[in-house]
């Protein structure tokens, strides 16, 4: 029964997609028509709401096909203009023109940033894609019911052979269509490559700053670590071996008292230069990699702590260090300030990335916002793109996740047959839906006698119109393949390369 | 007494070297790397060993596996292991065989040649030799195990001594006690802890060691 619940929901939730892609339709059309008023008649005014009501769909679109597809869609608009601010005299400058008010100067503020935007155009492209594409293959099964009824009210009782095959299929064929709908939203609703990489620069740019920067404050802590501690201590043996070097002649037991003195502050420097070391880069992590070393942590933590390692191999030392100090800082947290009597931390391997869960039976009521440790731990990650994920609700129990992605080689299958046959979908879509369907049907509505290569003309009477709504469909399928390869080839860069 | 030695760094090789021929051991070799000491080791069954962890060719713990693989293939071969740090986890890997003859200890421990030498004699004869650190950690992760907090001040000094490896009469001459009071303390110990009483020194360590790291890691 569950089973034919969820099947009704995704057919339902394909409808209502069917739906908006129809009216989605409607816009563009309205789109286009605000588009050719705008630039042969010069009413510049309709182009600002046409647009508006456009986001206003796509944006329903990615909402929708995000939640039910399972794959969420950035929005991939520039950021608004900020108002126009005017010079020390009070106009307005735009360009090389001044005004008095500030409505022109922020009209084309808007115009420019509405136009000039690729989101826009993308937005209209999806909105007429939509129908003979995803929104097709959605709505295919209620078609197919819709047209067995027709049949079978017009007296013909093999119409209900397609009701059941709707019916039949529905259960794999509706959640399938979903995704695909899905993959398509996400290539012409989702930011473009650039826009992609713009963000991606500035947020590299950020995570540069403050990973050189942390570094910086890392070093001149080891510095002056080192100057007031080991290096302070050497000095003073250094001396005290010189004073029992003089006595030794005059006054040999002096001397061996001062040698042992000596001995002792060569001890304490040796422990200075341990924990030193142990902050830096412990020893056990570079002998025995992050899975004995974060044993290591749980023997020495006052908790009782049960640890899973299951990793290919070894990650880079960087990585490894940094989910060492927030394996770390997470146990140390959980042992001073949740009360916890036992934890589990978990290491294992997920794709290419490495994820550490520490959970603990404390009490909870941890916020990042408040501890400059678990601030520091997302710092440290943030230079290798990681995340940390902390749930931590007053009463317990607390679960922290550390994702650190590409801390393994990525191992994929070659994809390059699906590469091809995505760019062949691309290139023949437009040949079976313009001229083959298209223009064919305008044609033979029209009743004209020019056959040119249009198939569907050539062929006898009774196989023209099937021909040529076929060349229609066969193109809306095409363009639907080719959308969603690059729907996956996106995905799969995003999933393991550096998107 | 025959030793193998292992250690990287010149110096500390020859001080050592130095060091054990002083007190009347016999060096039959010291090497440099870990796949010669697993040979010097198996080849040579010395009385005892002395290890550092960190050994050419990986510079990671190649002394330490070297070692345990020595021990696997030669059943309690006595080994002292040298460290410029240690892991509760690494002790417990020595210890792991309950069968004795194991040292582990930092490497300043070699500044006092006298104690030093006590402990590669105490490991040769089969017994323990833990560093007060590991000892001091141990106990940390252990502080809050119910039973270890029944202990009175003097009790825990002694658990601290034994777990070291020391025998009673080195436990009575560190803390200025007579035999009998610590027999009586150890008796106390071995009450409040819920372990078997057991005459064998070596063995009631490696009972108290085992209590100690008996929590699931």
């Amino acid at each position: 029964m569950n089973a034919a619940r969820r099947t009704l929901v995704a057919l339902g939730r394909g409808a209502a997609l069917t739906g908006l892609a129809l009216l989605g339709l409607a816009v563009a059309l309205v789109m286009l028509t605000a588009a050719l008023l705008t630039f042969m008649v010069g009413l510049v005014f309709v182009v600002s709401p046409a647009v508006r009501l456009v986001r206003a769909v796509t944006g329903l679109a990615r909402d929708l096909s995000g939640r039910w597809s399972g794959m969420p869609v950035d929005a991939p608009y520039l950021p608004a203009p900020l108002p126009p601010v005017p010079q020390a005299d009070g106009w307005y400058r735009d360009g090389r023109t001044l005004y008095k008010k500030p409505t022109i100067p922020a009209f084309n503020k808007r115009w420019n940033w509405l136009m000039k935007d690729p989101a826009t155009w993308r937005d209209l492209a999806y909105l007429l894609a939509a129908p003979v594409t995803c929104g097709l293959v959605a709505a295919a099964p209620l078609l197919a019911t819709a047209y067995g009824v027709v049949r079978v009210a017009g007296g013909d009782p093999l119409g209900v052979v397609w009701i059941l095959l709707a019916a039949g299929v529905a259960y794999w064929y509706a959640p399938w269509a979903l995704r695909v709908y899905g993959g398509v939203a996400a290539v012409l609703l989702g930011p473009t490559e650039k826009a992609r990489l713009a963000r991606r620069v500035s947020h590299l740019d950020a995570a540069r700053t403050e990973a050189v920067d942390s570094q910086a404050a890392e070093l001149r802590r080891i510095e002056r670590d080192l100057h007031d501690g080991a290096q302070a201590r050497l000095v003073a043996i250094g001396m005290t071996i010189g004073a029992a070097e003089q006595l030794l002649e005059t006054d040999p037991r002096a001397a061996r008292a001062l040698l042992g003195k000596a001995r002792d502050a060569s001890a304490d420097a040796l422990q200075d230069i341990r924990r030193l070391v142990r902050g830096i880069h412990p020893p056990v992590l570079a002998e025995r990699g992050l899975g004995d070393a974060v044993r290591a942590l749980a023997l020495d933590s006052p908790l009782r702590a049960h640890v899973t390692v299951d990793v290919p191999e070894r990650a880079s030392a960087p990585l490894e260090s940094a989910a060492y100090f927030a394996v770390s800082e997470l146990l140390a947290n959980a042992a001073r300030h949740g009360d916890a009597t036992e934890a589990w931390v978990d290491v294992s391997a997920r794709g290419p990335a490495l994820r550490v869960t520490v959970t603990d039976d404390g009490r909870g009521g941890a916020d990042p916002g408040r501890g400059t440790g678990l601030r520091g731990i997302e710092r440290r990650l943030g230079a290798f793109d990681g995340v940390f994920a902390l749930n931590s609700p007053a009463g317990g129990p607390t679960t922290a996740v550390i994702e650190l992605p590409r801390a393994f080689p990525l191992r994929t299958a070659p994809r390059s047959p699906w590469r091809l046959l995505g760019g062949l979908c691309w290139a023949l879509w437009p040949i079976a839906l313009f001229p083959q369907g298209l223009v064919a049907m305008v044609l033979k509505l029209l009743g004209s006698p020019v056959k040119s290569w249009f198939l569907g003309l050539h062929m006898p009477e009774p196989f023209q119109w099937p021909v040529i709504v076929g060349m229609m469909l066969l193109g809306g399928g095409l363009l639907t393949v080719a959308l969603t390869t690059t729907a996956r080839a996106m995905r799969e860069k995003e999933g393991g390369g550096c998107g | 007494m025959r030793v193998v030695l292992a250690e990287d760094l010149h110096l500390l090789r020859e001080g050592l070297v130095h060091l054990l021929r002083a007190h009347g051991f016999e060096v039959v070799a010291a090497v440099e790397s870990g796949p010669e000491l697993l040979a010097a080791l198996v080849g040579e069954r010395p009385d005892v060993a002395v290890v550092d962890v960190r050994l050419p060719p990986t510079f990671t713990d190649e002394g330490l596996q070297a070692a345990l693989t020595a021990r696997r293939r030669v059943p309690g071969l006595p080994v002292l292991v040298l460290s410029q740090h240690v892991e509760q986890l690494y002790a417990r890997e020595l210890l792991a065989d309950g069968s004795g003859g194991v040292g582990y200890l930092l490497k300043d421990r070699v500044f006092n040649g006298e104690q030093f030498v006590d402990a590669v004699r105490r490991v040769a004869a089969g017994g323990t030799a833990m560093d007060p650190e590991v000892i001091a950690r141990l106990l940390a992760s252990n502080s809050r195990n119910e039973p270890l907090g029944r202990l009175t001040p003097r009790e825990r000094e002694v658990l601290e001594l034994m777990a070291e490896g020391r025998s009673n009469a080195a436990i009575g001459q560190r803390l200025f006690l007579s035999d009998s009071a610590v027999g009586k303390h150890t008796a106390n110990i071995f009450a409040k802890l819920g372990l078997a009483p057991s005459d064998d020194d070596n063995r009631r360590v490696l009972a108290v060691l085992a209590f100690l790291g008996s929590r699931p890691g």
